[in-house]
């Protein structure tokens, strides 16, 4: 073991020396990290916050219950409500809503809401009945959101239309017989048990639609579903990314002894060829380890990463560097020399962060994609961070169990070529 | 192999290697002394390196056996190594370490350490002219200065056997010369040296016995001496001449006297017995033919008349 350190420390000096490792391993992972923090990280924080018009031509019980179910998007903080007289006027607010330079005291809107005459009463009689959205340029969240609560209404409508339709009868006859009112819904001017009358069921519709439930709804979920925030998100697949370039370092390194001719050096020398490829793998499980510590450290510094508890972040660190030398050094073992190396060690390292979800959570996508990404060391580093952010730290234990059984199987694999191919030197 | 107390400090036997249908080597086996040179001497591709390889239990045999120091030395061997110093043909350093890096981290690989590494490391230093250029970065270092840490990194451990192979190809002379002294020194010290080499003048100037290898086996060994009385009193002769040479050496080749006729660019190569007594008749041979001779040289035989003869062919550089 003397010779397998001797080697390892030889080697770490010959890669902070030519400043490689740096790059890779800290340099290039947190540098980007930060980059795509300032770009993305915003979505993160920036509360959603739009402007609407309602212009209600219509001025019904049903359009009035519109109104009042938008009022939940008020009291939530999710929207300003404002009421217009004109349609024209609408269209101006929202056009002036499209204009980016438009000044902050010009009244402008992210989309309006145009209920037009008539509307409450074809509601009512079961006809087709239509609410017009418009929407601004450059304001489609907003105006997505707004055809979404418009949905959301009507689909509450005709629930409730269909449910009001099928109980009144009872409700009825039951008012009939007591004499008094249900819900509030006075009875037909006939006062004759079981008629039902437009008004009547036109306040019953009201009631239940204003009473919808609000289409939007927005919580905070990162701590009960686990769902690493953006800035953690892009540092974590980052420096797991670039993970995979600084083991190389290491494990390649035999392959960079028999280009400099130095591997005949070595098997010339009192040690056992097993010590040479282990002194290599811990070169690896250096670079690796540091490199992850450092991005841990530096990420939450300076763009805020939030890691989770360090002894889970630990644990998921050490076992991605285990995964990412396991499968590297099957590469160096089968290489034929050190550019092949190089190449085929860059295009599994992409494949793999591509198909882990580093660069975007594919998990998300769901299906195919997301199984295969449970082919990679990426994913289960990612969603063991996910699970460290709202779970125990047993919760960690499958990521953490994947990641070893990744390294373990091609840590193997690598072992038995190697042994074999150490000894070329050429 | 006998004891280590034999004065012997290597032994090969019936070594064997092949590569494919290559033979490589084929029943190569001599032994080196304490404080003896022993050169390998052949063309390139004649199997030296394969058996410097499997001596230093960098190749595995595929038959016979090599003892250093007593001990039989195979590729998975641990201690019979450390007895070895290997300086390989192409330079074998780490070019982003300093001097005195390179020797520090090989030296520690041998097992030494402290203070006793750090004076042996100024010692070789010293020994191999880089004391000035120590903390530099080898990289930076000329093709004659990395050969000279070559060969340092070799012997930094006192080895009882320094295997030299071809350390001298590609040096200038400067370099070259001191890489020479440096071994004569070293065997003067009391290092067995096995070292192989193409250069004729090297084997001659180094070596207490030379092995002459050619497609794989050894075809003669002993001293200068003994070699060059296999010859018997075969004189070279060199003749420098213009014109036609290839009818002057198709000419003089036919001559009793004539054992051996190398054609070169200016003219012929001759292992001829009693040079004195033939000479005239060579050269009304050689302008006969239509060559123009300018002058003639006649020399004693040497290791080159030797190979000349052993192998039947002029060496290969």
């Amino acid at each position: 073991m003397r010779a397998a350190f001797l080697i390892a420390r030889k080697d770490l000096r010959q890669r902070l020396r030519d400043r490689s490792a740096l790059v890779y391993g800290i340099i290039a992972p947190l540098g980007l990290a930060i980059l795509f923090s300032f770009i993305f990280g915003p979505l993160d924080d920036a509360a959603f916050e739009a402007e609407y018009v309602i212009v209600d031509e219509d001025g019904g019980q049903i359009s009035e219950a519109f109104g009042e179910a938008l009022g939940g998007l008020e009291d939530d903080g999710i929207a300003v409500i404002r009421t217009v007289e004109s349609v024209e006027v609408a269209r101006e607010q929202v056009e002036t809503g499209s204009d980016a330079f438009a000044g902050d005291d010009v009244a402008s809107a992210d989309a309006a809401f145009v209920i037009p005459e008539g509307f409450s009463e074809a509601v009512l009689a079961g006809e087709a009945a239509e609410m017009t959205i418009i929407g601004a340029a450059g304001s489609e969240l907003s105006a997505q959101v707004a055809y979404s609560v418009a949905q959301g209404f009507s689909s509450e409508l005709a629930a409730v239309d269909v449910a009001v339709r099928t109980v009144l009868p009872d409700a009825m006859a039951a008012i009939a017989q007591e004499g008094g009112t249900a819900s509030g819904v006075s009875p037909g001017a006939e006062g004759a048990p079981g008629a039902v009358t437009p008004e009547m069921l036109a306040a019953l519709l009201a009631q239940e639609a204003a009473s919808t439930v609000n289409p939007i709804t927005v919580e905070d979920v990162s701590a009960s579903t686990k769902q690493l925030d953006s800035t953690t998100y892009l540092s974590a697949g980052m420096a797991v990314f670039f993970l995979f370039f600084t083991v190389a370092f290491g494990v390649s390194g035999l392959l960079e002894e028999r280009r400099l001719g130095t591997m005949q050096r070595l098997l010339a020398a009192p040690v056992s060829r097993s010590s040479i490829i282990v002194g290599k793998a811990l070169t690896s499980f250096a670079l690796g380890i540091l490199s992850m510590t450092v991005l841990v450290v530096a990420s939450t510094l300076l763009i805020g990463a939030e890691w989770g508890n360090p002894l889970g972040v630990a644990l998921l660190v050490v076992a991605a560097v285990v995964a990412a030398m396991g499968i590297l050094a099957v590469v160096a073992a089968v290489a034929k020399n050190q550019e092949q190396a190089s190449n085929f060690q860059a295009i599994i390292a992409l494949v793999l962060a591509f198909l882990g979800g580093t660069f975007f959570a594919i998990a998300q996508v769901g299906g195919f994609m997301a199984t295969l990404g449970l082919f990679t060391p990426h994913a289960w580093f990612l969603r063991g961070l996910g699970d460290l952010q709202g779970g125990e730290l047993a919760d960690i234990l499958p990521s953490v169990g994947a990641l070893l059984a990744f390294g373990l199987v091609t840590g193997g694999i690598a072992w038995f070529f190697l042994q074999r191919s150490v000894g070329r030197t050429r | 192999m006998g004891d280590a107390g034999d004065g012997l400090v290597m032994e090969c036997r019936d070594l064997h290697k092949a590569f494919g249908d290559i033979v490589a080597v084929d029943g190569v086996g001599f032994t080196i002394s304490d404080g003896e040179t022993y050169g390998l001497l052949g063309p390139n591709g004649a199997g030296k390196t394969t058996s410097i390889s499997m001596i230093c239990g960098l190749l595995e045999a595929d038959a016979g056996e090599v003892f250093v120091d007593g001990e039989r030395m195979t590729t998975r061997s641990v201690e019979p190594k450390r007895a070895v110093g290997y300086v390989p043909q192409d330079i074998a350093i780490y070019p982003d370490l300093t001097a005195r890096e390179n020797l520090t981290f090989f030296g520690r690989l041998y097992g030494m350490g402290g203070d006793g590494l750090k004076s042996r490391v100024s010692e070789v230093l010293e020994l191999i002219g880089l004391a000035e250029r120590a903390d530099d970065k080898a990289d930076d270092f000329s093709g004659g200065m990395k050969r000279r840490l070559n060969i340092g990194i070799g012997l930094l451990h006192k080895p009882h056997l320094l295997v030299l192979d071809e350390p001298t190809v590609g040096v200038d002379p400067q370099s070259r010369n001191a890489i020479l002294e440096s071994v004569e020194r070293l065997s003067i010290e009391g290092m067995g040296v096995l070292y192989t080499t193409h250069y004729m003048e090297e084997a001659e100037r180094l070596c207490d016995r030379v092995g002459i290898i050619d497609s794989g086996k050894i075809v003669a060994e002993g001293t200068r001496r003994e070699l060059v009385d296999l010859i018997g009193s075969q004189d070279r002769v060199r003749v420098v001449a213009s014109g036609d040479l290839k009818s002057a050496a198709e000419a003089v080749d036919g001559l009793p006297s004539v054992v051996e006729v190398g054609e070169r660019e200016g003219g012929l190569d001759l292992i001829v017995g009693g040079a004195a007594s033939n000479l005239t008749e060579i050269l009304q041979k050689t302008t006969g033919a239509g060559a123009v001779v300018t002058s003639v040289d006649v020399d004693e035989p040497d290791l080159e008349s030797v190979f000349l003869h052993l192998t039947g062919r002029a060496r290969r550089d």
